[in-house]
């Protein structure tokens, strides 16, 4: 292609707190219409915010996790515009003075590792939601429970030159806000959304071209193909000499095209101003170490510590830390009974399957922790063998029981250790197959997994692989 | 004297000592309001059912001696912006009528839980836009001294009543002078506290960084005693400020021999009305006489400056604040509208009066684009500049003392088709409200036309105390509050 891509992405996180950013009503998704509201998030007149300055923690957890400055004196302005899920006609948000600037994330595309800046963090309240009913037309209603439920809005620089690059920075961007536990990084519910500004030059303009902001993707898919095809639409417009309309544009999902929202001479002027209602925050060293004290984990430093303290390949380290839950669920196996390598397996190779295949996440399954460490303790006493714990482990599964112990014994799947039980069996085993213990002697060594595979076939898999080996070998050398 | 006439001190006295009831005084004020309101026109909304049920059950609270104020029985009128459950809150605008709050402003709870009677909603400028409550939508207010005059404004209903006597005390609020002038205007005290001493919140918000709640009286002693109840921190206004509230009513008495005392050159200027000159310089003069130190040569440089100021900052918080009235969520709703653009456009332009659309027209044109920076951050900076001002004063004076307006109360009609010449009646009072300082207007005379005049003084930040003190002494030695208006009933 003629010409470089340039993309700078504006990701929107709705933060975990309880409550809503100005005033005491609960965050909690999924009530009734306008159960969640006071007169402060319905713009009653009158109504004024009260910070909550448990978004300002979350603000400047984000910003430290992402090596921002933090600005020591924040200053909540006031964005106005007239829309009906606005209950104030003005949105409080930050304008001049953000709480976040300067800093960083890294990402990697196909094995090359790129450094994406961040411009801005900032806090801000969320807008309603309208509600259109398909039984009146005409009429429009509006629910306010997601009115002032707080916001960070992540600004990247235009540093990005494919969609995969895109992708691999909201990626990495979603992961280190649910690692930090500020956002639930729900693409389809919408707590965690992405605005995409794309433009083309030439290759070594120096200045960027004009640009379009993708707004309305809702999964990392949705962005990629947004931005595959706002590529395709600005070049075929560059290859005919046209000029690109700065505008908003909607992606249509069902369609696979974007539209255009509104055009550059509908632009709004927010007219942006301090809010009166509110004193600047003043950030000090102490709140920002309070903070950094109290940082969670992020996933790199928590794949490094995996390989380190629990000796296990990095590969695996990737595979157990790409998920906050995961890591955590890893993590209390491991507590309960410390075989780290032998837990780390049996996640990837059992526990994993189990989930992809039922497609549900780890919080879901019904295998607790406690479970599977007192599995793996019967396995590693040698109750039972590793092949019967898959059967066993299945059984829990399935069931949702996690007594491995009752299972094993109501089953009768414990193994056979007996000595003398066992000798008996293969004695009778070599008896009926003298002509391969012959084979065998005469040098046909693979004849010996033959006998193994009789005394398991005999014993309905419970004797102990380990000492049929043992009793095999002292009787035929 | 008919009990609507006593003082709220004086009242307090007869309700503790158990000689009237709050019932037989409620019954009194309504009776008044009856009487004389259709004149006045004070009150938009009264509520005598409710105030009758409060009263009851403040009687009771003073017969089992249950938490009783000074406000415990006193029936008190609120302007029409402090929201109130239940009770129709209009701020005078046509776009809010009908709306009842489903909640009370935090200086309503706290007189309802000092046990005050409240009688009712009074007239205002719409949206508390206006110097002499003629932009009320709804009906206008007849100064009790000259029928044929304004009481001043926004907070004009709010003087009216107390000097009509159709209520004991009253709140009004001042974003410019609002509760000063009209106060002047009415001869009633006038006092506007420290910006973040009352909560705001439940008031309806003209000027966010301006505006003020305060007590509207007959004297500076029933002043003292209804901020006592209102001032405090509230945890709901991140504005309002979390400082002691001392005993207001206690320290009245103090002594002022020794105070200092300072009178801008820049207020006595061209324009400033003879008589209300030779009013405030006498009041000027006793205090000295009592002991005060008078420094007649103190100076407020940036004074000019002040109305360009406050109408750039004052429109463009008021064009945000009142974006709200969108026909959306309550208040009034333009019917047969095309579309949501269309119903955006009619209902604000039906339901504004011109004065208010005025000022959110120049608001919004002070914040846009390419124009900030010369309008709003300059007047920021001015705002700074006049606030440096007074603390330079302050380092050397105790209080300011001057007059709260350049004239006494014009006509009707007089000013209301040229606003330039309304915004110059607030010459005095604006440069307060952009220091955020307290002060107070304490009647000091009258014309030879028998209107009243008031003395503006003014105190440090939170030097509330301090304010009253001196209003009281001077009101001692003034003499002029407690006067009343012969109210001549309109000719039907």
């Amino acid at each position: 292609m003629d010409y470089e891509i340039v993309i700078g992405l504006e990701v929107h996180c709705q933060l975990l707190t309880e409550t809503k950013i100005f005033c005491g009503c609960s965050t909690n998704f999924g009530n009734l219409p306008n159960q969640n509201t006071c007169p402060v998030c319905t713009g009653m007149p009158g109504a004024l915010p009260v910070l909550n300055r448990k978004v300002v923690d979350f603000a400047i957890r984000a910003g430290l996790a992402t090596d921002c400055s933090i600005v020591r004196e924040n200053v909540f302005a006031r964005k106005n515009y007239f829309y009906p899920d606005l209950p104030k006609g003005y949105q409080i948000s930050q304008f001049e003075l953000p709480i976040c600037v300067g800093g960083y994330l890294d990402i990697e595309v196909e094995d090359e590792k790129k450094r994406i800046g961040i411009t801005r963090i900032h806090m801000e309240e969320d807008a309603g939601k309208l509600v259109h009913p398909e039984y009146e037309h005409g009429v429009s209603f509006v629910d306010y429970n997601r009115a002032c439920v707080p916001l960070i809005e992540i600004v990247s620089d235009p540093d990005m030159r494919s969609s995969a690059e895109a992708v691999a920075y909201l990626k990495n961007m979603r992961d280190i806000m649910v690692y930090l536990e500020v956002c639930d990084g729900n693409m389809e519910e919408g707590s965690f959304r992405c605005d995409a500004n794309i433009s083309l030059r030439r290759w070594g303009a120096p200045e960027l071209g004009i640009r379009a902001e993708l707004k309305n993707m809702n999964s990392f898919r949705n962005v990629q193909r947004a931005i595959d095809y706002e590529v395709e639409r600005q070049s075929d417009i560059l290859d005919n000499g046209g000029v690109v309309v700065q505008e908003t544009r909607l992606w249509n999902v069902d369609r696979g095209i974007s539209m255009s929202m509104r055009g550059k001479e509908e632009a709004h002027d927010y007219r942006y101003f301090p809010d009166p209602d509110l004193l600047p925050v003043v950030i000090d060293d102490f709140w920002v170490d309070e903070v950094r004290r109290n940082q969670p984990e992020l996933p790199l430093a928590k794949r490094q510590r995996f390989v380190v303290d629990y000796g296990i390949l990095l590969t695996d380290a990737e595979v157990l830390t790409s998920d906050r839950n995961l890591a955590d669920y890893f993590e209390a196996v491991v507590k309960i009974f410390p075989r780290p390598k032998a837990i780390a397996n049996w996640i990837m190779v059992e526990l994993l399957k189990f989930l992809n295949d039922d497609k549900i996440a780890i919080t879901q399954c019904s295998i607790t922790p406690q479970g599977l460490a007192e599995l793996l303790k019967l396995i590693d006493k040698g109750t039972i063998s590793g092949k019967i714990g898959k059967q066993v482990f299945a059984q829990m599964y399935s069931a949702a029981d996690n007594d491995p112990e009752l299972i094993v014994t109501t089953k009768g799947l414990a193994q056979m250790s007996d000595a003398g039980e066992l000798t008996g069996m293969i004695d009778e085993i070599l008896a009926a197959n003298a002509d391969k213990v012959k084979e065998y002697q005469d040098g046909k060594s693979k004849m010996f997994g033959f006998f193994v595979g009789q005394v398991m076939k005999r014993s309905k898999g419970q004797a102990n692989p380990q000492m049929v080996n043992e009793l095999i070998k002292e009787r035929i050398g | 004297m008919e009990l609507y006439n006593y003082s709220l001190e004086n009242l307090g006295e007869l309700l503790d000592k158990g000689e009237i009831s709050a019932v037989e005084l409620t019954r009194s004020v309504l009776e008044r309001i009856s009487a004389v309101d259709d004149t006045i026109g004070s009150y938009l909304t009264v509520d005598a059912e409710g105030a009758l049920i409060q009263a009851e059950s403040a009687d009771v609270r003073r017969r089992k001696r249950d938490n009783v104020t000074p406000l415990t029985g006193i029936p008190v009128g609120l302007k029409d912006l402090i929201s109130t459950a239940g009770l129709q809150t209009t701020c005078a605008s046509k776009i809010l009528a009908g709306y009842r709050p489903e909640y009370d402003a935090t200086v309503v709870s706290r007189l309802r839980s000092a046990g005050a009677v409240i009688t009712g909603k009074l007239n205002m400028d719409e949206f508390a836009m206006g110097s002499s409550t003629e932009n009320s939508a709804f009906q206008k207010t007849c100064n009790p001294w000259a029928l044929d005059r304004v009481p001043g404004g926004s907070s004009g209903g709010s003087t009216a009543a107390v000097a009509a006597a159709t209520a004991i005390a009253t709140l009004g609020s001042d974003t410019g002078g609002s509760i000063r002038q009209p106060a002047s205007f009415c001869g009633v005290v006038g006092m506007k506290p420290t910006y973040g001493r009352v909560s705001r919140y439940g008031l309806i918000a003209f000027a966010s960084s301006l505006d003020q709640i305060g007590p509207v009286t007959l004297t500076v002693a029933d002043a003292a005693l209804l901020l006592g109840v209102i001032a405090g921190h509230d945890a709901c206004d991140s504005t309002s400020v979390d400082l002691p509230v001392a005993d207001y009513y206690k320290r009245l008495k103090n002594d002022i021999r020794g105070l200092k005392i300072g009178l801008p050159q820049e207020y006595f200027g061209a324009g400033l009305d003879s008589e209300v000159e030779v009013l405030v310089r006498s009041a000027c003069g006793q205090l000295a006489a009592a002991g005060a130190l008078v420094n007649e040569a103190i100076s407020l440089p940036h004074t000019d400056y002040a109305v360009a100021c406050y109408y750039l900052l004052a429109t463009a918080e008021a064009s945000s604040n009142l974006a709200r009235y969108d026909g959306v969520k309550y208040g009034f709703r333009a019917e047969n509208t095309d579309g949501l653009l269309d119903m955006y456009r009619q209902t604000r332009a039906q339901g504004f009066g011109d004065e208010v659309k005025r000022r959110i027209m120049l608001g919004t044109y002070a914040l846009s684009s390419g124009y900030y920076d010369a309008y709003y951050r300059k007047a920021q900076q001015v705002r700074t500049l006049i606030t440096r001002d007074f603390e330079k004063v302050f380092a050397d004076c105790d209080v300011i003392v001057a007059p709260v307006c350049p004239t006494p109360a014009f006509a009707f009609g007089e000013k209301v088709d040229d606003p330039l010449a309304m915004y110059l009646s607030d010459i005095l009072t604006i440069p307060v409200n952009l220091a955020g300082l307290p002060a107070i207007s304490v009647p000091c005379g009258f014309t030879k036309s028998g209107l009243p005049v008031g003395l503006q003084i003014i105190a440090r930040p939170f030097a509330e105390e301090t304010l009253l003190n001196v209003a009281w002494q001077y009101e001692q030695l003034g003499g002029w509050s407690r006067r009343r208006p012969e109210i001549k009933k309109k000719a039907v």
